[in-house]
């Protein structure tokens, strides 16, 4: 039973990864960059919503929307004032260094703002725990919560990119900047869309984290935003499915590992199982070739 | 007036001078062709009038609107489609989604409707292949699809970037009969093209690039009769 319940844990925290690749690699996808703030989001979206509910102890759920509206915000400005100038630099060295630059300002503005201290977060999930197999199998209502939004917003983005104008304006970019700007597709308005949806994610992944590990630092998201990009390398990044993918196997590989391997060692057994994967398959679980710039 | 008037053009990459001052204009119902070597500055000429790229010096103006600096994704709505070199369909969307793209600014679902089923009578094999992924097509369908992706637009002008390379003599004739029948059809082309033989047939008027220069214009027959054209362009 306690393999089943490692499992579960697991896939839990390979959804919360899953929901963070998906922004590295939505962006890597269409901007060709990698945005290296995107880890740093997530923490700022833990910290608005833990403000939200200790300021105004409203219903959980407004603390998440307002998470949300204010990570989607940050991710326009950040994309507008930061990478945009950028666009087209001589070196697309440039626009990296720039992120990791916007990374440390998150982390730092936060710890002016809010200090250096760990702060207990409040789960945002008000429901009891499940208990399966006469008491045997505990499974938190956290990790329900977790899976279940990681798999609406798979089907939503997914819907969103297949169905929308929108959606496929965004394929056609990621393909074909020129050709998608003859079609009268606005690639700048594109970019700034998928930022837009990529830190909302992020905020999402934020308060699910912190939600099922209640400490909130301005360190907070670094360490799960190098995973999700590892996982959105690992399936392939610019791949949808494949950051899903990516997510919950790495996920599922670091729980087990610290479960039956070490708990020291597991990170460094997440990122042995990155080397193997990209040295048997460069292009990542379900890459496709690329022209690599960065 | 004229429907397209380039004026006085230069245009730059980097500090290297690619157009050196061009002027030139496409009426109404014509088929204009641009030929020249390979580097003369045509698909330099294309990209600057649909916006992708900017000049330092000159004019475009469409339909008596300035265009010059006009943001490339605004260019189609004004009625205005480019087919690019290379084709550059999107590889890894269905055949039926790239068609849906060239109808990108338009919102009429029932007008888009209607101009899809006249791309795909003008192009049956698009048809058959509509659940296809645009990059497993052939050549030539590519180039089809391109054309059809354009042609989405419902446009009034269209300009077309070596349609005709890297295809087989068959497929080059057909596609030669597809532009004459859009011609035909109310859309006015502006045709770039190293296959000046078929260029200049099928052509009304034409301009002979030399390295970003026009250094001859006029009538197409005339200047397929042309001595130091046939010698340097039509192998003759």
């Amino acid at each position: 039973m306690s393999l089943l319940s490692y499992l579960i844990n697991g896939i839990s925290l390979g959804s919360v990864y899953a929901i963070i690749a998906l922004g590295y690699t939505m962006v890597y996808g269409i901007a060709r960059m990698l945005n290296f703030a995107h880890g740093d989001v997530i923490m700022v979206g833990g910290y608005v919503a833990l403000t939200v509910v200790l300021s105004y102890s409203t219903n959980p759920l407004v603390a998440v929307l307002v998470a949300i509206v204010v990570c989607t915000v940050l991710g326009i400005v950040i994309e507008r004032v930061a990478y945009r100038p950028l666009r087209g630099a001589a070196s697309p060295l440039a626009v990296l260094i720039t992120a990791i630059g916007v990374s440390y300002l998150l982390q730092n503005v936060v710890l002016l703002i809010f200090g250096p201290n760990p702060k207990s977060f409040q789960s945002v999930v008000p429901f009891p725990d499940l208990k399966l197999a006469g008491g045997t199998l505990n499974i938190s209502a956290e990790t329900i919560v977790t899976i279940a939004s990681c798999i609406v917003i798979m089907i939503a983005l997914t819907t969103f990119i297949n169905k929308t104008k929108a959606g496929q304006a965004m394929l056609a970019v990621s393909e074909d900047k020129g050709a998608a700007q003859l079609m009268g597709i606005n690639v700048n308005g594109t970019i700034a869309l998928t930022f837009a949806i990529g830190s909302g994610l992020a905020a999402i992944a934020g308060v699910l984290l912190c939600s099922s590990y209640p400490s909130l630092s301005p360190y907070t998201g670094s360490m799960p935003g190098i995973k999700a990009f590892v996982a959105a390398v690992f399936g392939g990044i610019g791949s949808i499915p494949g950051a899903m993918i990516g997510g919950i196997v790495l996920g599922v590989i670091e729980i087990l590992s610290k479960a039956y391997i070490s708990s020291q060692l597991a990170d460094a057994i997440v990122f042995a199982v990155l080397i193997v994967v990209l040295l048997v398959k460069p292009t990542g679980l379900l890459g496709k070739k690329i022209q690599e710039k960065v | 007036m004229a429907m397209l008037e380039i004026k006085d053009l230069e245009v730059y990459y980097g500090m290297i001078q690619a157009i050196k001052g061009i002027s030139f204009e496409v009426n109404e119902g014509e088929i204009i062709s641009l030929i020249g070597a390979n580097g003369a500055g045509k698909t330099t000429i294309l990209h600057t009038v649909t916006g992708l790229l900017s000049p330092k010096k000159g004019s475009i103006v469409f339909e008596g609107k300035d265009i010059t600096k006009t943001p490339a994704h605004k260019i189609v709505g004004l009625g205005m489609a480019h087919v690019p070199e290379g084709r550059r369909v999107f590889a890894e969307m269905s055949v039926y989604q790239n068609l849906k793209m060239g109808a990108y600014t338009r919102s009429d679902k029932d007008e888009i409707g209607q101009t899809l089923e006249k791309v795909y009578k003008r192009f049956p094999r698009l048809e058959e292949r509509k659940n296809q992924l645009a990059g497993t097509l052939s050549g030539g369908e590519q180039q089809m699809l391109a054309m059809g992706r354009a042609l989405m637009s419902n446009p009034r002008i269209i300009l077309m970037d070596e349609p005709s390379m890297g295809l087989s003599p068959i497929l080059v004739n057909e596609i030669f009969d597809i532009i004459q029948s859009v011609s035909e059809a109310g859309t006015t082309v502006l045709l770039v093209e190293q296959n000046a033989k078929k260029a200049l047939a099928i052509a009304d008027r034409a301009y002979v690039l030399e390295t970003g220069k026009i250094v001859m214009s006029g009538d197409a027959k005339e200047l397929m009769n042309d001595d130091s054209i046939k010698k340097a362009y039509l192998g003759e």
